[in-house]
């Protein structure tokens, strides 16, 4: 187990390396000038030169990148271009605030379309399974940003205890201090209040980034738990005579499970790219409305360290996901670690 | 000798021709037949829109102060925006630039996936090692930040937003190939081409990609209808096409600045985009069934 995460880790490491060279890549070969963004327009063209020169911009690109990544090394993802402030410090200041909304997300999913998708199958052509269908279908074929605004409309008229904007009342005067996010931290404070506050606010954007995800995962589970209802082993349980119930959810599931957590670590980027239009929609104060707005500024350092940290997102998600498919299913490490 | 005939006759009426198969296997698939009639009504849409529209002067910078803000009724079926233009008309247009981002970002991103993913299946080796850690890497980026950051940097317009999305698109095209391809190698027919002294290219274009058909046909009708969410999630963040050009995504956002009381104005258009994307998926899903492809 330890040899194979090893394995896959490094091999992730290799992905995110990759990442930060071609992104520093393509905002340097891009056209527009660093420094001139910095400065503004009305800056003069020795101004800009200075800079420049400060910024280190006339050295060729390959010392350029290797200054960059000698920086990400440590922690530095340079500074904003229009603020000065350090990107990491900024990123690390919104950074909870998306994993707390993708976390929500993602136990969302599971605990929604995992248990539906059993459902499903069990029930296989009842209505059941063409409700479960119909639902999955619409999950995935609405955009995130109009269900994000379908269901800001419905709050703001017969859901009111849901808020559409922000993470947290302001008047409950609550800093989350030691982990960053409000759930976990207001426990530790306790302060049941800001505890259901922070989930009445969450409660909506889990829901409009869950949505693509939970029609996805449902139909794989479903084709999975109904592929692997077929196979010997479960015939010889049931010929054993061990309950439908048992054989549905501690073998059968086990089995089928490794095909849904592929396909929520594969979706884990477009999940994050729809965290950027979620929280944009519902003025969720992460690293997703932190990127539009250096996006829209044009803030190259600000935006580089963005998708570099959406990158380290990705991985990590990944990495969490063969580690829980190497429990679940031994043959999953030793595949990985021969193949890998 | 009449007999035999006679029992000719029944036998040629009763074999059907495999496209008289395909097409029996799509009229048994209810998912096809409605994902293809949605498809085809929004592409005649399209084309014929200036013809179609029940207001076509509201494709442009129309204003009619009178009549901003109505809510669905007779004369205007999807109500009107904030400056009097009617939102079924500019639907209509606004599924040109939905279609156009396909066609474009599809023309080219697919060819170029598939040709990586046959190269990396059929050469192996170090190709193989070379463009898949590469897709793996595009692979990690998500590709609406990513979409994102290039059109921002390079003026957001419906061109750079083609160039971004399509510059993301190729990679699931190149891991679809690359398996089917891989799979195909230690087939039979393959080693004959080789045997015969077929090129490469023959093999890879002539021999191995009509057996990637069915499942590139299914991938590009799901994939249509993401690149429409794309787009149109793209200029939701006032990302790509701009105002007055009737998009959907624009219209959306324009739109939830006046919520809730116009919710037409958001939600209308919203729909138009869910219709669309509804169409292609239901068109992909039931060519799945019917192919039996596994993406």
């Amino acid at each position: 187990m330890a040899f194979y995460l090893t394995k896959r880790a490094l091999s992730l490491l290799m992905v995110l390396l990759g990442l930060a060279v071609m992104i520093f890549v393509i905002a340097r070969i891009v056209p527009g000038d660093p420094a001139r963004i910095a400065l503004g327009p009305l800056a003069t063209a020795n101004q800009v030169a200075e800079l420049r020169q400060e910024m280190g911009l006339n050295d060729p690109i390959y010392v350029q990148l290797w200054h960059y990544l000698v920086g990400l090394a440590q922690g530095d993802l340079g500074k904003s271009l229009l603020t000065s402030r350090p990107v990491m410090s900024d990123i690390l200041q919104a950074l909870p605030a998306t994993f707390e909304l993708v976390l929500a997300t993602v136990i969302l999913q599971i605990s929604i379309s995992i248990p539906l998708g059993v459902l499903a199958a069990y029930y296989r052509d009842s209505w059941i399974d063409n409700i479960t269908r119909i639902l999955s279908l619409l999950g995935v074929v609405i955009p995130g940003f109009v269900l994000a605004i379908i269901l800001q409309l419905l709050a703001s008229y017969y859901f009111t205890s849901f808020p559409v904007t922000g993470r947290l009342d302001p008047s409950l005067d609550f800093q989350a201090n030691t982990t960053g996010l409000l759930l976990i931290d207001s426990v530790i404070a306790g302060r049941p209040d800001v505890f259901i506050d922070a989930l009445r606010y969450l409660f909506l954007p889990a829901i409009a980034l869950a949505a693509g995800g939970i029609g996805q995962v449902m139909r794989i589970t479903r084709s999975a738990m109904i592929e692997v209802g077929s196979r010997d082993f479960i015939e010889a349980a049931r010929a054993y005579g061990i309950p439908e119930r048992v054989i549905t959810f501690r073998y059968m599931l086990r089995v089928a499970s490794v095909a849904p957590l592929t396909i929520l670590g594969l979706e884990f980027a477009s999940l994050i790219g729809n965290a950027f239009v979620v929280e944009f929609v519902f003025s969720w104060p992460g690293i997703a409305s932190y990127g539009v707005r250096t996006i829209l500024q044009k803030d190259l350092n600000a935006v580089i360290g963005v998708v570099l940290v959406s990158g380290v997102f990705f991985v990590i998600a990944n990495l969490t996901i063969d580690v829980l498919l190497g429990i679940i299913d031994p043959r999953h490490r030793i595949r990985g670690a021969q193949k890998a | 000798m009449s007999s035999h005939t006679q029992l000719d006759d029944a036998r040629q009426q009763r074999t059907l021709t495999s496209r008289q198969m395909a097409w029996y296997r799509f009229t048994r698939n209810p998912s096809a037949i409605i994902g293809s009639l949605i498809v085809i009504s929004v592409f005649v849409a399209a084309i014929f829109a200036p013809y179609l529209a029940t207001h076509p002067e509201s494709a442009g910078a129309h204003v009619d102060f009178i009549n901003r803000h109505s809510p669905p009724s007779w004369e205007f079926w999807f109500g009107t925006d904030n400056v009097g233009r009617d939102i079924f008309s500019r639907s209509l247009f606004g599924y040109r630039i939905s279609l156009g981002l396909v066609v474009g970002v599809l023309g080219v991103a697919v060819p170029f996936g598939i040709t990586l993913g046959l190269m990396a299946g059929y050469f192996g080796g170090r190709v193989e090692f070379i463009i898949m850690r590469f897709t793996d890497i595009m692979l990690a980026v998500p590709p609406l930040a990513m979409a994102l950051a290039i059109t921002a940097v390079l003026s957001p317009n419906l061109i750079n937003a083609m160039i971004a999305i399509t510059l993301l698109w190729w990679t699931w095209h190149t891991r679809l190939i690359y398996r089917i391809v891989k799979a195909q190698m230690s087939e039979d027919y393959v080693e004959a081409a080789k045997v015969a002294g077929a090129s490469h290219f023959h093999i890879m274009f002539r021999e191995l990609l009509p057996n990637c058909v069915s499942a590139i046909s299914v991938k590009v009708s799901l994939d249509a209808g993401f690149v429409i969410l794309f787009g149109a999630a793209l200029s939701f963040l006032g990302l790509g096409v701009q105002p007055p050009t009737p998009d959907l995504g624009t219209m959306v956002s324009t739109g939830s600045e006046y919520l809730p009381e116009f919710w037409w104005e958001a939600v209308m258009p919203g729909m138009a985009i869910l219709y669309a994307i509804l169409g292609f998926n239901l068109l992909g899903d039931g060519l799945r069934d019917m192919m039996d492809v596994e993406l």
